[in-house]
């Protein structure tokens, strides 16, 4: 056949082609092959079915699997922290969580979507960067506590960024103004470098804690447990069906012995002050209330804290994270005079009659010593000797004790060791003896260092925690309950007990009463118709030498103390106040009447309604006395709740 | 000639193949676009193959010899229409493959060219009259393939340039290139692989790195690679059903009724279903190199096997991507792929193939 000579292209060259040759069958062999390529490549093809649907269906069938079933954890909500009266402190609110799915993450899509949600990019970025290591399925929570913007930012951006995954979390509510912080405490979410700790072993990634006070010390009763929904989603994550759901468990509630009422009039009473304030039921050990000032905003640490609010806590000198209740170690001054002159009467060194002549100074192992009282307080006793805080008394008193003896009572009323108080981070103080000496100085005692220590200065340190428990411990006549935080049955609080002579403790207790009741150094502690007993102390931060040396570089005016515990027989509430650099006890002595004040007040506000039998009344805080508080500051805004008399939960504003 | 001509003529069984696979096609279609945008796709397809019959039935009916006047006027066209495309050419998925034609169809040039691609390599091949390929001859050829070769990866569309290629080296097998022009040209693709790599895209790039190791991004490149992969081998031995496939109906799977249809097929219907749909696949190749074989003269046989050879290019491209046997190339499976101008194609191939099957008995 030829083809039509119409083809201008084609009709010239044909004639110098060589003749025609049309046949096909030169071609033959490599149609053959052709057909042996077509059998190979098939069965090339074959084999790679045959290696993912025959060999490893199950490890695909996995894949596919892990693609369209996402779990959903369903947050199990904390148990919340009542008062004693069981009124709520700390409770939960409902919140929207951010989650990012890592699976579906993609790392173009970051820098937008901190973007959108007001977050740092680097930080963000930073933290899917160290999730690397985990499994692709873990979620990384990126905000906490949405905004409605927020909220619409991820709704509308749902299409671009399937990654975002939306949940509703339970969220800790903390009291404003930082009231009882310190012993709440805050949660977090679980640190990497606390997931490596034998403690946090059952914790996962990215679950919630207790990190500080209360909640970390009764994480495991108060945490719940996160329930899961499985649902299918399509690759944009869009719920499609569920599959299951295991339900949230509670956490448990837990119920405090603090007190609000008398909590919050403690708060009040140290609003711009530094220091603590413990107030101790003694028949129990019981803590009513407990404030340490600086205080902080736990709200703040919900999940994560900001950068800038953490500097502005770290850098704060009087450092808020302390609980100077439990940590503060400082020296005790003259509220350590009780505990010396029990010593003296107990050893049988002297008796309530001994007595010595204060001149305003006394020259002890060569050294002259003064008195508070450069007067000098003339011929003195031991029931003046504490009314009146006489450092010459106890300076004799000590040196003829002995550092030993000094060093045996202050173990006994629990000084230098823990109370053992359900919170963390306690710290122990020092009570120093010989053996202290030699074992962290290598030097032994000399006598000149026991007078100072006879009124609580030189090496001894307390909390005042330790100064609650020890001066209660003696005025219930010598049993020492272990202070707790959470209510359990007084039967199964540790007690240690010492066996005193109760002629030697009234001695004591009334040379106390004497400090309130007697023109002593308490004074202001007064309350009428309560027999309040305490005692002052004014403890030097520094020697008087480097005051005059340094200047005024650092706040060096003495530290107020006052314990007090009421009534004066069988004591039913002892508290101790801490105001640092108060430069007087005597002003330490009006915050405890403070918090002792609201302790009876209430305490007859409840008599009176139980005796009409009004509970209701009771319950909305009507036909009670009005509490007449002096607010330390105006601008603390719980002063008008004070006057209701009752709190019945706490507010957010 | 017309008096040769008769239905019976026609290859039964490779049409009775073709539309068992246009069926399963439209069937998976159907299945993959439940729930999504492309509800509609599953009819335009029936109509795409209707009308691919007529086209078929068309080129079936105008002698092959005939249309070998045109080449020229085909090959101008064609490389025009490329550059229109590339000019005006509508952008999609990060390519401008597409030119508007109007009432909202659009057609995709590169994949009619094909054709004029294996006409042209008929016909030159045809001309020649020896036995043995001339490298002169196989480099003149070569440059003539490489011009709309260019165009086409230039848009880019690596996988539809690579048929041509396709074509034009099967082809110049059968017209006897000598053994180590074939090696020549084996060394040649080996040492040239590295250098033309400079040439290629970010995008072509990373998706032979993702090929040669998906897990390093699997959310990115790897994503269609690794997917698909899940979707065949979760499908097992009998598969999930149809409509039953998580990974086609929850979209896991990129594009289950274009260029990934052949993994919902797996997963829909397993390992035995694949079996079956390659054998059809399989008979459909092998009856076209035996069309090949039968045919009345060399243009005819060059005809049948480039469109054998452009057939079988495809199935292995495509259905390896899908296996993860090779690397992701944006190709249509033949006659199940969801695209008027796929089907079009193919349809106006098998034409050719009928065609030169009906004048086998001329001489």
């Amino acid at each position: 056949m030829t083809l039509p000579s119409n083809d201008p292209n084609l009709e010239p060259r044909l004639s110098d082609k060589p003749p025609l040759r049309d046949d096909t069958r030169f071609a033959a062999g490599k149609i053959a092959v052709f057909q042996y390529s077509t059998v190979v490549i098939f069965l090339f093809l074959m084999s790679g079915f045959w290696r993912l649907q025959v060999q490893n269906p199950e490890f695909y069938g996995e894949r596919a699997e892990q693609n369209r079933i996402k779990s959903v954890p369903i947050p199990g909500p904390r148990g919340r922290i009542l008062d004693r009266d069981g009124r709520v402190i700390v409770d939960n609110h409902s919140s929207f969580q951010l989650l990012l799915a890592r699976e579906s993450v993609r790392d173009e899509h970051l820098r937008p979507i901190a973007q959108g949600l007001d977050l740092d990019d680097n930080d963000l970025r930073a933290r899917v960067n160290r999730m690397r290591k985990q499994p692709k399925y873990v979620p990384i929570v990126i905000k906490d506590e949405l905004t409605p913007a927020d909220l619409a930012f991820v709704n509308s951006h749902q299409d671009f960024f399937p990654e975002l995954v939306l949940i509703q979390a339970q969220r800790r509510l903390y009291p404003q103004n930082g009231l009882l912080s310190h012993v709440i405490g805050y949660t977090g979410e679980i640190s990497e470098p606390e997931l490596d700790l034998p403690e946090f072993g059952k914790y996962n990634q990215g679950d919630v804690v207790g990190k500080f006070g209360i909640e970390k010390q009764y994480n495991d009763s108060l945490m719940g447990v996160d329930g899961q929904r499985q649902v299918v989603v399509d690759n944009r994550g869009t719920v499609r069906q569920t599959i299951g759901t295991k339900p949230a468990i509670a956490g448990h509630d837990l119920q405090l012995t603090v007190d609000l009422d008398l909590q919050i009039v403690a708060e009040l009473a140290m609003a711009d002050k530094n220091g603590a304030v413990v107030a101790l039921d003694p028949h129990s050990g019981e803590v009513l209330a407990m404030v340490s000032r600086p205080t902080f905003d736990p709200n703040k640490f919900a999940v994560h804290i900001k950068t800038k609010d953490w500097k502005e806590i770290r850098d704060n000198p009087d450092s808020p994270m302390l609980n100077k209740a439990i940590q503060a170690q400082l020296a005790p001054g003259s509220t350590f005079k009780p505990i010396v002159a029990l010593a003296g009467l107990e050893t049988g060194t002297v008796d309530e009659k001994w007595s010595v002549h204060c001149s305003g100074g006394v020259a002890l192992y060569g050294k002259y010593q003064h008195c508070w009282e450069k007067r000098g307080h003339g011929t003195i006793a031991m029931h003046n000797g504490i009314a009146h805080s006489c450092d010459v008394y106890f300076y004799t008193l000590g040196a003829k004790l002995g550092i030993d003896n000094l060093a045996f009572y202050g173990d006994t009323v629990g000084f230098g060791q823990l109370t053992n108080i359900d919170l963390p981070n306690e710290t122990k103080g020092l009570m120093p003896s010989e053996k202290w000496k030699l074992r962290t100085q290598r030097t032994k005692w000399y006598a000149g260092e026991t007078p100072s220590v006879a009124i609580g200065q030189g090496a001894v340190t307390v909390s005042p925690l330790q100064l609650a428990r020890a001066i209660g411990g003696m005025a219930v006549g010598g049993k020492w309950y272990q202070p707790h935080m959470v209510k359990t049955d007084t039967s199964k609080v540790k007690v240690s007990e010492w066996a005193l002579n109760q002629e030697h403790v009234k001695t004591v207790i009334d040379g106390m009463f004497g400090v309130v009741n007697e023109g002593g150094t308490g004074i202001r502690a007064q309350l009428p118709n309560i027999q309040v007993c305490g005692k002052t102390g004014s403890a030097q931060v520094v020697s008087n030498e480097f005051v005059k040396a340094a200047g005024s570089l650092k706040d060096t005016r003495d530290n107020a103390w006052f314990v007090g515990f009421a009534p004066r027989e069988n004591p039913e509430i002892v508290v101790v106040a801490l105001w640092e650099h108060g430069v007087h006890g005597q002003f330490a002595a009006a915050i405890v009447r403070d918090v002792l004040k609201a302790y009876f007040d209430k305490k007859v506000r409840m008599t009176q309604v139980q005796q009409t039998g009004n509970k209701v009344a009771a319950a909305l805080g009507l036909g009670l006395t009005p509490v007449a508080v002096k607010p330390a500051a105006k601008e603390f805004e719980m002063g008008s709740m004070i006057l209701t008399g009752a709190i019945l939960g706490t507010e957010v504003r | 000639m017309a008096k040769y001509l008769s239905p019976r003529d026609i290859d039964w069984t490779v049409l009775l193949i073709v539309l068992l696979i246009c069926g399963v096609g439209v069937l998976q279609i159907y299945s993959a676009t439940r729930d999504t945008d492309y509800t509609s796709a599953w009819w335009k397809q029936i109509l795409y193959v209707v009308g691919g019959l007529f086209f078929m039935w068309l080129m079936t009916m105008i002698d092959y010899h005939a249309m070998l006047h045109w080449v020229p006027g085909l090959y101008i066209g064609s490389v025009s229409a490329l550059l229109v495309t590339y000019v005006i050419g509508e952008k999609a998925y990060g390519s401008k493959r597409w030119i508007p034609v109007g009432f909202g169809v659009h057609l995709q040039v590169s994949e009619f060219v094909k054709l004029v691609i294996i006409l042209l390599v008929a016909r030159y091949l045809t001309e020649l009259r020896t036995d043995e390929l001339e490298i002169r001859e196989m480099l003149k050829l070569a440059g003539l393939v490489l011009v709309p070769t260019a165009l086409v990866m230039k848009q880019p569309d690596l996988g539809t340039a690579l048929t041509y290629l396709a074509v034009l080296i099967a082809c110049a097998f059968l017209a006897g290139l000598r053994w180590k022009y074939v090696a020549v040209i084996a060394i040649v693709t080996v040492v040239g692989l590295p250098i033309s790599w400079q040439f290629l895209n970010d995008y072509q790039k990373g998706r032979i790195v993702s090929f040669m190791d998906p897990e390093r991004d699997p959310q990115g490149k790897g994503y269609q690679l690794i997917q698909s992969q899940i979707a065949v081998g979760s499908g097992g031995m009998f598969g999930k059903g149809v409509t039953k496939g998580t990974q086609t109906q929850l979209r896991f799977l990129p594009v289950p009724h274009k260029d990934f249809i052949f993994s919902a097929f797996a997963e829909e219907h397993g390992f035995v279903g694949v079996t079956v749909l390659l054998s059809l696949f399989f008979v459909l190749v092998m009856r076209i190199v035996q069309n090949a074989q039968t045919a009345p003269d060399r243009v005819g046989m060059y005809l049948c096997m480039g469109v054998a050879a452009l057939l079988l290019f495809h199935i292995l491209v495509n259905v390896g991507m899908v296996a993860g046997l090779m690397p992701v190339t944006g190709i249509p499976l033949p006659f199940m792929s969801f695209g008027g101008s796929s089907v079009w194609t193919f349809f106006l191939a098998l034409g050719l193939v009928n065609n030169v099957r009906l004048r086998r008995f001329v001489n």
